[in-house]
């Protein structure tokens, strides 16, 4: 009984810790502005849509949030695939200097961004691929593939050698034992590596706001930061806005909780 | 063996080529570069080699002193504290009760928000007229309000709470992953001994955790020292400094002011203190592990 009391105590307050901050500015998304002016704060809205509007219409919100699916999208296409042949190679062959490259895979995946920052964007400028959609998305293949390289590996590790063997020896080329064999066993950790890759896609912040500088190409990310308006901030634009980028990413995070969680605990706990 | 090599080294190359362009070289570019005088707006002086002239006026720099004493400051206050509520949470999403799935959850939430987003709400939650903060502390008061982000202690406990608030459900993930890692026999069989809760936890619990532990703090401080979306939207480095981070520094000089080559010194200074935290922490993992296993 007591341990009860304690358990529904602590996960009530852990819920609440979570969950307040969010729902805050949720609530302020659906003030109207009268409500949003009102000093002290209002607690409970009346759930105008007046700012989502506002959001989309005057500040172009819908054009952000095309710009941060085509990035995030094809940023995580593309670095699924490169990702599968390295981390195929890396848990088949386990060769000393693939195992190697594991490991400084991670520890490039550590490097502080301001420490690549300034080539990353000359090397961009002198390819005119600044405020492009591929210059951004050539910049997040390459700092998420660490992290996909190694939650695929420890997938790929996991599915039987035999049935493969057994495909090779029927004359299957290991490409193909790759597309026909290994990727639909390892479904599971391919949707969650594409997951967490897309989640970081969509939220990455400081290289969109150095490659992206003209609004037309900028993200959902950058849009939010730079949110015009100098004296009085459009907080209820603002919250709508973020209400927004966020929704997808919170209904993701519920459905797929199980593979998330795997996948962050993969790479951590067994390196 | 041949045979696996090349086909291995066919399998990794386009990895290679990513990783090679947009890591490996820049690394190095930024290296060199540190060593050169390179200011974008004033192109014609070109790039001239001037040794270890950054880092000696890094040295000297009163500013990059206070940026890395802010930076420190914020990495030692908050990683405790995200250990430590980790520690808690992570305690009690590994008991069986109903509703654990829910709000496994619900921890994620915080960790799925965009960081940008998170700001604009802490920045929102901080705010001197409409903020929930000082609308908890001081109710209808409203002579009393404060703006905590324009005052430089403040300024900087403002984003750190932001910081512990996004931060903490990761350090709770792996610190869960090492204690569903430990045997319940050892538990039982304290138990069977008449152990105390509290007995459980100080012998079994914490020393088993021992690794997840450090590997939380590894993960957590790497991430910490380059905090950069939280003070870019919240106080842009200020008020008069106080929030001024090492990576905020680095971009301000780099990308606003184009002084590459100083840029490039702060740049490869951030990237020698992590490395140095990463390879001190890695022999701290190493030997505890051997310990661990050589009782």
């Amino acid at each position: 009984m007591k341990r009860t009391i304690t358990l529904v105590l602590f996960s009530t307050g852990i819920a609440l810790y979570c969950l307040v901050p969010f729902l805050w500015f949720v609530l302020t998304s659906l003030k109207s502005n009268a409500e949003l002016a009102a000093i002290p704060p209002v607690l409970i809205p009346s759930f105008h849509l007046d700012f989502y509007r506002s959001a989309l219409h005057q500040y172009g919100l819908l054009h952000y949030i095309v710009n941060s699916a085509i990035v995030a999208g094809s940023a995580t296409m593309v670095t699924i695939a490169i990702g599968s042949l390295a981390a195929y190679a890396i848990a088949r062959f386990n060769l000393k200097w693939t195992n190697f490259y594991l490991f400084l895979l991670l520890a490039i995946s550590m490097f502080p961004q301001i420490a690549i920052a300034g080539p990353v964007w000359t090397m961009l400028d002198r390819l005119e691929l600044l405020n492009t959609y591929p210059g951004l998305v050539a910049a997040y293949i390459s700092l998420s593939l660490p992290l996909a390289i190694w939650i695929l590996t420890t997938f790929f590790r996991e599915v039987p050698g035999e049935i493969e063997e057994a495909a090779l020896l029927d004359g299957c080329s290991r490409i193909q034992a790759l597309y026909k064999i290994v990727l639909p066993l390892a479904a599971p950790g391919i949707l969650t590596a594409a997951l967490l890759v897309f989640i970081h896609a969509w939220n990455e912040f400081f290289f969109a706001l150095i490659i992206m500088t003209d609004p037309n190409v900028q993200t959902l990310p950058v849009g939010i930061a730079l949110f015009p308006g100098e004296y009085t901030m459009p907080w209820g634009e603002i919250a709508a806005a973020s209400t927004i980028a966020t929704m997808p990413l919170i209904l993701l995070t519920l459905v797929f909780q199980r593979g998330i969680v795997r996948g962050l605990s993969a790479g951590a706990v067994k390196g | 063996m041949k045979n696996s090599a090349r086909a291995a080294l066919y399998f990794l190359l386009p990895s290679f080529v990513f990783v090679g362009l947009f890591s490996i070289f820049p690394i190095v570019e930024s290296f060199r570069l540190s060593f050169y005088r390179l200011i974008l707006i004033l192109p014609w002086l070109g790039q001239k080699m001037v040794g270890i002239e950054n880092y000696t006026d890094l040295v000297s720099d009163p500013v990059a002193r206070d940026a890395f004493g802010a930076t420190l400051l914020f990495i030692t206050v908050t990683i405790p504290l995200e250990l430590l509520f980790g520690l808690g949470i992570a305690l009690i999403l590994n008991q069986t009760f109903r509703g654990r799935g829910l709000l496994r959850a619900v921890v994620l939430i915080p960790w799925a928000i965009p960081t940008v987003v998170s700001s604009q709400m802490w920045r929102f939650i901080f705010n001197d007229r409409y903020g929930l903060v000082n609308f908890l502390l001081f109710g209808a008061d409203t002579s009393r309000y404060i703006a905590a982000l324009a005052d430089p202690y403040l300024a900087m406990i403002s984003i750190m709470a932001a910081e512990i608030w996004k931060t903490t459900p990761f350090a709770a993930l792996i610190i869960l992953a090492g204690l569903q890692g430990i045997s319940d026999d050892l538990y039982e069989a304290a138990s069977v001994d008449g152990a105390s809760s509290w007995q459980k936890f100080r012998h079994i619990t914490l020393p088993l955790l021992k690794p997840a532990l450090l590997l939380a703090l590894l993960f957590r401080t790497i991430d910490a020292l380059r905090v950069f979306d939280l003070v870019y939207v919240m106080t842009q480095g200020g008020p008069a400094d106080a929030t001024n981070v090492l990576q905020f520094y680095g971009y301000k000089k780099t990308f606003a002011e184009g002084m590459v080559g100083y840029g490039s010194a702060i740049a490869v200074t951030v990237f020698a203190m992590s490395l140095a935290l990463s390879l001190a922490y890695l022999r701290v993992f190493r030997t505890s592990r051997l310990q661990g296993s050589n009782p």
